[in-house]
């Protein structure tokens, strides 16, 4: 019972902020519109998409008892190869057969950028957080290497209608994210690789003694949060279509703050998910509810900064019992 | 003999190695480039990483005693545009005691929420980078700010003069060096900080006051960042509100290349310095070469896993994990 209590306290504070800001909104707001009808909330989702693909991602690194801050990088990096290469002369016979190639380079080149993450991770026993510290720099060097500081642009008139389709009002990257959610719910709750991310997370020690080999499920967990940056960058600028090299910074942050909200440790072992969704949302809806009641980005920012505190000081006093940690 | 000859140095290259690179690298440099070991190249150098170098000095303090602080490129925008505000409306003689005080007390709620409710380091400094990064905005308005009076200001003396013929960022890092280097290997409360960062649970049974220890170290941290805001103000006389971001990141790469370990415990401020220089020379030189500025990037990658795994094997005795 008591992790689904917890998995539920995001979507409690989702309800609140949406009661909030439809009540604040009533008195607050500029424009007649109310927060909460379909196509506000159709946008919200549409634009969590970008940060919520990776945060999917973030969350299973983390589960795992790791950290990824190169996913700003990996995003950039992705796309500016799925808009370059659908240029390259070797494929101009394609016509428009060129965009799934150059989606498909994107995919491999975050599934490999990941790799090359999970292997020095697993191979020199350096902390994930330098190791990725470290490619945050060197992929984000490669992105200006790719184009110098120029923009990157390539705009696919079809590209774009198929990043902007929709299917009863719901567009392309929403329904992206929402498979996406399910697939990885299914990875971490349903297969004997998922359980072992949890074991390892919790108690390495364990999980080796236990037979499990921790490198190789690591190095997975990391081509995988590769392959989700990758996704999100072409889901994103297969519509936008440029791209420039300063892109996806502080994206890492964004997407922390996004699954530590939804309640996923940063010890590892524990988190789930579909709490990590409800964190993605829940951001969101504050940035879009405290623009609606006429607040700038700067209340977003304190707001948000504030929020994390918050949390981190409520989880910490409501799961005291049993981890009485050592007074002084 | 032979054997024990060899197994000495690659104790020493391993306990020195960041040492080595550095010399490696410089010689490198230099022979590419007459003009590297310049004296005005070396100040120049020197000079330009003055800033993120004093960040560094009070990060090093707060990663020595096991914790992070992602907040510092924030607090150090915040702590440019308040100086610079402050300065026109109550004259920079008032204006920059009241930035110390006011970057000190963000730092004093970080260390209260680090030290005594204990909370994630991480987590909290991650909400404060977004916090005062939107204290800031709402502070300034969104606007640049600068001084209206630039050239009559004596509030430029910090950034911009020489004092015997030695930039004064560069006399401020070396005081600020040698009296927090003095202050973490000769003092009690230096003892402390390693003591609490390698082994929190030992430290609390020998009687070392935890959460002030860890709370001093942000008091620390903040004060550096005011420094290094006024080095910024004084030498912009103006800023926009996002000058300090990203820093947080440089400056972690810094103290790790330095040697610090994350897991706490240990680091000098003499390896951050080093640290600090390395990042510093690395970029002049590659640009002296004539490659473009994002190339350091690139090499600061590999610098960084060579130096912390070289580091890592060193201890473990062999070069791979042997995780399976």
């Amino acid at each position: 019972m008591k992790p689904y209590l917890k998995q539920s306290a995001i979507w409690g504070f989702v309800v609140l902020e949406l009661i909030f800001f439809s009540v604040a909104g009533e008195f607050l707001s500029l424009s007649d519109k109310a927060f909460m009808d379909l196509d506000n909330m159709l946008l919200l989702f549409k634009q969590s998409a970008p940060i919520g693909i990776i945060a999917l991602g973030m969350t299973v690194v983390m589960i795992n008892g790791n950290i990824d801050l190169s996913v700003g990088a990996i995003f950039a990096l992705c796309a500016i190869i799925m808009l370059d290469s659908m240029k390259w002369p070797i494929f101009a016979g394609l016509g428009d057969w060129v965009i799934l190639v150059g989606w498909l380079l994107a995919l491999l080149s975050g599934m490999v950028l990941g790799l090359i993450n999970g292997l020095i991770v697993w191979k020199t026993g350096v902390d994930a957080f330098i190791v990725t510290l470290g490619s945050m720099l060197g992929y984000r060097g490669l992105v200006f290497m790719y184009n110098g500081e120029n923009p990157t642009s390539n705009l696919n008139w079809t590209m774009v209608d198929i990043a902007e389709a929709d299917i009863l009002g719901i567009e392309t990257p929403t329904i992206v994210f929402v498979i996406c959610t399910i697939l990885v719910w299914l990875l971490m709750t349903r297969t004997v690789h998922g359980r072992n991310a949890y074991a390892i997370g919790d108690n390495r020690e364990a999980a080796v003694n236990a037979g499990i080999r921790v490198g190789p499920h690591m190095v997975w967990n990391f081509v995988l949060i590769g392959f989700l940056a990758a996704l999100s960058a072409v889901v994103f600028y297969s519509a936008s279509g440029s791209v420039n090299p300063n892109d996806g910074t502080l994206y890492e942050l964004w997407v922390i703050t996004a699954v530590v909200l939804g309640g996923t440790k940063l010890t590892g072992g524990s988190g789930s998910v579909i709490a990590t969704f409800g964190g993605v949302i829940a951001i969101q809806l504050l940035r879009k509810g405290l623009g609606h009641i006429g607040a700038d980005t700067a209340m977003v920012n304190l707001v948000i900064g504030l929020i994390l505190i918050a949390v981190l000081f409520l989880d910490r006093q409501l799961n005291r019992k049993g981890k009485e940690e050592l007074r002084t | 003999m032979a054997e024990t000859r060899a197994k000495t140095i690659g104790q020493f290259l391993a306990r020195q190695g960041i040492l080595v690179a550095f010399v490696l690298f410089m010689i490198g440099f230099a022979l590419a480039n007459g003009r590297f070991l310049g004296i005005d190249n070396i100040m120049g150098v020197v000079r330009s990483s003055a800033i993120l170098g004093v960040i560094a000095l009070g990060v090093t303090f707060v990663v020595i005693s096991g914790n992070l602080d992602l907040s510092v490129g924030s607090m150090m925008s915040f702590s440019t545009i308040v100086v610079l505000d402050l300065h026109d409306k109550i004259g920079p003689a008032l204006a920059i005691p009241a930035m110390f005080a006011m970057t000190m007390a963000l730092g004093a709620l970080i260390g209260f929420l680090v030290g005594y409710l204990k909370l994630n380091s991480l987590i909290v400094t991650l909400g404060m980078l977004s916090a005062i990064h939107g204290l800031t905005l709402t502070y300034s308005g969104g606007k640049n700010m600068d001084i209206d009076d630039k050239a009559g200001t004596w509030f430029s003396f910090f950034g911009q003069d020489s004092v015997l013929g030695i930039p004064v960022p560069i006399l401020v890092i070396a005081l600020l060096a040698v009296l927090l280097s003095l202050l973490l290997s000769r003092t009690p409360f230096g003892r402390k900080v390693y003591a609490v960062g390698g082994n929190g649970v030992a430290a609390t049974f020998s009687g070392i006051p935890r959460a002030r220890v860890v709370f001093m170290c942000y008091l620390i941290s903040a004060f550096c960042v005011a420094v290094a805001g006024l080095l910024q103000a004084s030498r912009s006389l103006g800023s926009q509100n996002t000058v300090g971001q990203g820093t947080e990141l440089d400056v972690l790469a810094a103290v790790i290349l330095g040697g610090a370990s994350l897991l706490g415990g240990s680091g000098t401020i003499f390896k951050t310095v080093i640290g600090v220089l390395i990042l510093g020379f690395i970029q002049n030189g590659l640009l002296l070469v004539g490659l473009a500025f994002y190339v350091q990037y690139v090499v600061t990658w590999v610098i960084i896993i060579l130096a912390v795994w070289l580091d890592i094997a060193a201890k473990r005795g062999r070069l791979l994990s042997p995780i399976a």
